[in-house]
């Protein structure tokens, strides 16, 4: 059920951390879109499989243009759209395991190219939709319908991953304060190039973290969210790496660097090649 | 005597210029009026290993590699003992005498076209050497080879004159080689040059061309073989303002890749051989889900896994038809012959915008690399259909019930108005997800419905007689072949053939059905197009052959020719 659409059936769990995400994105896109004076259907919103994907289908205000594809395959579907009319505002949306699992070979060639995108991922530590199993940030020993005696894996840190693979801006946060994370999702559109937002968004059936990111002094939990310091150089590969080695999750702008991106670089070749009429092609091959 | 064509074979190994050999031969040959088609076959290596290449030369269009070899340049004792059963009655090996020798006595001479070459000042005219040779022994006039050699190296550098010299010289040692050993395999008919504008291209480049001459602009693909040459010429050629082509990093990308362009409002498309479309499975299940237009081309070779990488075979068309899970049935276009591919490659991109979904083109190896000189196309003539673009107001419904009784409700395309969400999901009017058996029947429905508007493929019927040839895909030109020989011999048989596969065009379904027999000559285990017809209520029988070859029309005569005997003598018997 959403409000523009009262037949549709699905819904969040309540206190699911996707809710605040989702009002952050919308912000982020409302802004972008005032500020940028790009109209509002020039937003395409690429969801993933599973309880975040359905984002694309819960947005309110000026809609989107929206398409909820395959398991694993948003990023794919992005470099389709972006490539094909580079002027849309593309924003991927998936969780854990739609991105860093069954997608996770997709990051590394979407960096590398530097597609100019923003990825929101929302990371829950646990696959929801299909009830309770163990994805690729739940953390090593967890019970979970999957890992019925613990999990032995350990968990990936993602990221650390995206650092390694190249990604050109990387921001982390959690769904708790939409304000602020609404701000790193619109620096991520801002952003000329491959930029991902993980966003902590926990599941409150189940794996509830809540607690365990902010703590609760009564219970005597620390809490594991920590502000990224005012002093980090977000351009600085180094300091963002030396970063990452704090435990917990840091919420804030880790890493940011101005490169070219894919589309400036295929505007160099097509100087250089401006091609030739489907008729002057027939030519090359005439007897 | 008088022929009307030759098949010239040069085998050795991958590497030694066998491909270049036949290629010069075959533009030498259309220069001069002639029909030529070339077919290579080669080990998945890059350097070495056994591989021959051929040139049928004709003084009509040239439908097959025909039955046998009739001159063999053997330049290795391997390529000698492989091939030379495969020369006719009065076939003729011109060996590699630097490499091997051979008893005395036997239809074949040597020649030292190296040493020749050298002899000539340019040790690179060692092909031309066997050339010469070739030509002479099928009595193909040496001027003409000169003015091919003459036309091939004046590319306005300094020492052109001397390359052709040079070149020329060689031609002239081979052919007397060739006098000298006394051998003829007879004389080649004058040409009946057609009186239209040709080009020399392959099925593979043909294809990309009418994709192109159609409209697209935007072309991903991952390198498999035999499917590499279409990225490659469209990394070439599919460039420039408003069009991207993309090597990606799998067909898993690929095919995601296409949905979001074909999404966007690009004319999309991949191209892939069979391991690749195993891997497309789910995307394209999702084009067909969310109605994306896109074209995936399947350059078939032999299966399954990696199966046979350089080889003929026709085994993925239930793949093709049946890739996705679920609901789903693809329509699927199948040239058969290098020209069709031009026009099916156009036919496929237009399908896919008027339709808006995915469509299926096959082609196989055997096809794509083969070279054929054909009608140039009238790019200017080539229709170009694009998808109907919504520019209404917002709160469109793009997913609405569709019977056919109306245009098929326009698209929105990003950008402009009418966002709605394209979704893999079963999905309502607007593409939010639903469980709702409604709208579950109404839009499976709808999707299958939507094939109704894809009846105009190119087709073919032939002849009142009960008995029919009905064959698919590039196994169309031996079998054609073989039908005009039976008929020349007297045999009462008609010929039915489609470019689409799915949907069968009604006149084609309905003329299939009225037959006693039809006969389905393809190259698979199964027979599994024969099958496809037999669930459409055609009495087929399938003649299988799964050697990594394609057929031989003098086979399939054979074969066809037993199954009308057979048939006889079951009514006779009755």
């Amino acid at each position: 059920m959403s409000a523009r659409n009262p037949e549709y059936d699905f819904a969040w769990c309540p206190g699911c951390g996707d809710f605040g995400v989702r009002r952050a994105l919308e912000w982020a896109l409302e802004q972008f879109t005032t500020e940028t004076e790009v109209p509002p259907s020039n937003n395409v919103i690429v969801a993933g499989i599973g309880c975040s994907g359905n984002m694309v289908h819960l947005l309110e205000g000026d809609q989107p243009f929206g398409i909820h594809g395959i398991h694993g395959r948003t990023l794919p579907i992005a470099f389709g759209v972006k490539s094909g009319r580079p002027e849309l505002n593309t924003v991927i949306v998936a969780g854990d395991g739609d991105f860093l699992s069954i997608g996770a070979e997709h990051i590394g060639p979407a960096a590398q190219r530097n597609l100019d995108i923003t990825c929101v991922i929302m990371d829950n530590g646990v696959y929801g939709l299909t009830k309770g199993q163990s994805s690729p940030t739940t953390t090593l020993g967890a019970t979970t319908t999957s890992t019925p005696f613990g999990k032995i894996e350990v968990p990936l840190h993602p990221l650390k991953s995206y650092m390694t693979m190249g990604v050109s801006f990387v921001a982390s946060h959690y769904s708790s304060k939409p304000r602020d994370l609404a701000k790193f999702i619109r620096m991520g559109m801002e952003h000329k190039g491959f930029s991902i937002v993980h966003v902590q968004s926990p599941c409150t059936t189940y794996n509830d973290t809540y607690d365990i990111l902010k703590g609760d002094r009564k219970k005597g939990i620390p809490g594991t969210a920590w502000i990224v310091p005012e002093e980090h150089d977000p351009t600085s590969r180094q300091a963002a790496d030396d970063l990452l080695e704090r435990p917990g999750v840091p919420l804030g702008l880790i890493y940011q660097e101005e490169l070219p991106t894919l589309e400036d670089r295929q505007e160099e070749v097509r100087k250089q090649h401006p091609g030739k009429s489907v008729a002057d092609m027939v030519e090359t091959y005439a007897v | 005597m008088q022929r009307e064509d030759f098949v010239v074979r040069f085998a050795g190994e991958g590497g030694q210029g066998l491909v270049t050999s036949a290629d010069a031969l075959a533009r030498a040959a259309v220069r001069a009026g002639y029909f030529a088609q070339t077919f290579s076959t080669f080990p998945s290596q890059i350097m070495g290993g056994p591989a021959s290449s051929q040139v049928r030369i004709s003084n009509k269009p040239v439908l097959s590699n025909g039955d046998h070899v009739d001159i063999l340049v053997a330049l290795n004792q391997y390529a000698y003992d492989n091939h030379n059963e495969e020369l006719g009655p009065d076939g003729v090996t011109i060996y590699n005498a630097e490499e091997f020798d051979l008893p005395s006595g036997g239809q074949y001479f040597g020649v030292k076209a190296d040493e020749l070459a050298k002899s000539t000042g340019n040790a690179r005219a060692a092909n031309m050497v066997t050339i010469g040779a070739v030509a002479t022994l099928m009595g193909f006039p040496l001027a003409e080879i000169d003015a091919y050699v003459t036309e091939r190296f004046t590319r306005g550098r300094p020492g052109d004159d001397e390359i052709i010299k040079a070149n020329i010289e060689a031609i002239r040692l081979g052919a007397g080689v060739a006098e000298e050993s006394g051998f003829s395999v007879g004389q080649l008919a004058p040409p009946n040059a057609p009186d239209y504008e040709q080009i020399m291209i392959t099925g593979n480049a043909a294809l990309s061309l009418g994709a192109v001459a159609a409209g697209l602009d935007y072309y991903v693909g991952y390198p498999i073989s035999p499917a590499t040459t279409i990225l490659i010429w469209m990394e070439n050629n599919l460039v420039g303002k408003d069009r991207f082509t993309y090597q990606v990093a799998s067909e898993l990308e690929a095919i995601s890749t296409i949905v979001g362009a074909g999404y966007a409002g690009k004319k999309a498309m991949t191209a892939t051989a069979g391991p690749g479309v195993s891997l497309m499975s789910e995307g394209l299940g999702l084009a067909w889900m969310a109605e994306i237009p896109l074209v995936v081309v399947d350059i078939q070779r032999g299966g399954p896994a990696t199966g046979l990488p350089t080889k003929s075979e026709q085994s993925d068309l239930l793949a093709c038809l049946h890739p996705a899970h679920g609901d789903v049935k693809m329509p699927v276009l199948a040239p058969g012959s290098v020209e069709e591919c031009f026009y099916a490659g156009a036919l496929a991109v237009n399908w896919a915008e008027r339709y808006q979904g995915p469509v299926m083109l096959m082609s196989e190896f055997g096809q794509a690399e083969r070279g054929e000189n054909i009608r140039k196309p009238d790019v200017s003539a080539v229709k170009q259909e694009t998808r109907s673009v919504y520019t209404g107001e917002n709160g469109y419904k793009r997913y609405v019930s569709w019977d056919g009784t109306e245009e098929l409700p326009p698209m929105p395309i990003p950008g402009g108005t009418g966002a709605y969400v394209a979704n893999g999901s079963e999905h309502d009017e607007i593409g939010d997800t639903t469980h709702l058996p409604r709208h579950h029947i109404r839009l499976t429905e709808r999707r299958f419905k939507k094939l109704d508007l894809l009846k105009d493929a190119p087709r073919e019927i032939e002849g009142d007689a009960p008995i029919a040839i009905m064959t698919w895909g590039s196994s169309k030109g031996p079998a054609r072949e073989a039908y005009e020989r039976l008929k020349a011999e007297g045999s009462d048989i008609s010929w039915i053939y489609s470019v689409a596969l799915n949907p069968l065009p009604d006149d084609v379904l309905d003329a299939l059905k009225q037959k006693e027999l039809v006969l389905v000559p393809e190259l698979n285990y199964q027979g599994q197009w024969a099958g496809l017809l037999r669930q459409e209520g055609v009495r087929a029988e399938s003649i299988t052959q799964y050697t990594g070859l394609p057929f031989k029309p003098g086979d399939l005569v054979d074969l066809i020719k037993a199954r009308i005997e057979a048939k006889e003598k079951a009514g006779a018997a009755r």
